[in-house]
């Protein structure tokens, strides 16, 4: 019986093989929210910037689908998709921040510095609402829908190709 | 000699400058959430919630668990495992709790699940298949082993 030559040289061959494929794959480490399809959760944030109001789950209830950006003064990325999301804004989306860990003098110097396309401005200094969220950086995206449900969730900062995917995962919310 | 002396110069100079560089991910510099460094008040309550959080992955460092990280995130969630645990609620709910948002990823306790089973069942069948070679071999005896392994 030679099969118990040729069943080990097999499986070495197979595993060097996924080794070799898993290897030339790109590196995946995002981790994807598993709270979409599924109602924001409770939450109330106190205002971070005198001239926006503060958030809670009700201002997503209002029958329009929004975008929820959670961001940070000190998050370089966040200055990259800033002028995208004054895009956003332009075509008349409605983008509710929330600012992680965030004091009020570096976010009123961020938002001089680089826009402000925010209707509501809720502070997080304890990261719960990413918590809840399922989210695991700074920045993301979520398109809630009219109802709060989570419906979308964008990893990392959004560039110019996001702006009209963006549109359309709101157009799909509605 | 001087070659030598001045490429040596050159490495130390871009060590001191790598040392002094800024870091590119920086971090937030509000105060840490009251319980990240905080412990609790009752040493069994700790007690638990360090036994769970040493279980937590990190999820901006990836590698370490949120008791060894020193990430402003971990921090937030070492507040959140213990309030949660101050509030009655038991470990492998909490941990439950983040499995729902993160997926296994974020539990360094693996589950028996759709995507994990073969984990268990691999190394279950391999001792198996050892076990069943070799019952085999000390079965057959010299002769038919000589047969067996025949060049």
């Amino acid at each position: 019986m030679r099969w118990t030559l040729w069943v080990p040289l097999a499986l070495f061959t197979f595993f060097l093989g996924l080794a070799a494929y898993q290897l030339s794959q790109p590196k995946d480490d995002v981790i994807v929210s598993g709270m979409i399809g599924k109602p924001l959760p409770q939450f109330s944030l106190e205002p971070i910037s005198p001239d926006r109001p503060g958030v809670s789950t009700a201002d997503f209830q209002d029958g329009t689908p929004k975008l929820l950006n959670i961001w940070a003064s000190w998050c370089l990325p966040c200055i990259a998709e800033a002028p995208h999301l004054e895009r956003l804004k332009e075509q008349g989306v409605q983008i509710i921040g929330i600012a992680i860990r965030d004091k009020p003098e570096d976010v009123a110097r961020f938002l001089n510095r680089h826009g402000n396309p925010y209707t509501r401005i809720g502070s997080d200094d304890l990261s719960a609402i990413q918590f809840e969220l399922g989210s695991s950086g700074v920045p993301e995206t979520y398109v809630i829908d009219g109802d709060g449900m989570i419906r979308y969730q964008h990893i990392g900062d959004v560039r110019a190709e996001h702006v009209p995917m963006l549109i359309q995962q709101l157009e799909a919310a509605r | 000699m001087t070659r030598h002396f001045l490429a040596w110069m050159a490495g130390l100079a871009a060590m001191a400058s790598a040392m002094f560089a800024m870091p590119i991910l920086a971090q937030s510099s509000t105060a840490p959430a009251p319980y990240a460094y905080q412990q609790l008040d009752d040493p069994a309550l700790e007690r638990r919630a360090t036994d769970l959080m040493h279980t937590l992955r990190c999820l901006t460092c990836q590698s370490q668990s949120i008791a060894d990280s020193d990430a402003s995130m971990a921090g937030d969630m070492r507040h959140q495992v213990r309030t949660r645990i101050l509030a009655g609620e038991e470990p492998e709910a909490i941990r439950a709790w983040l499995i729902e948002r993160y997926g296994d990823y974020v539990s360094y306790d693996p589950q028996v699940s759709a995507t994990t089973w073969p984990l268990f069942a691999v190394p279950l069948l391999l001792l198996l298949l050892a076990g069943l070679i070799l019952r085999k071999r000390i079965g057959r005896g010299g002769v038919a082993d000589r047969e067996g392994e025949g060049t």
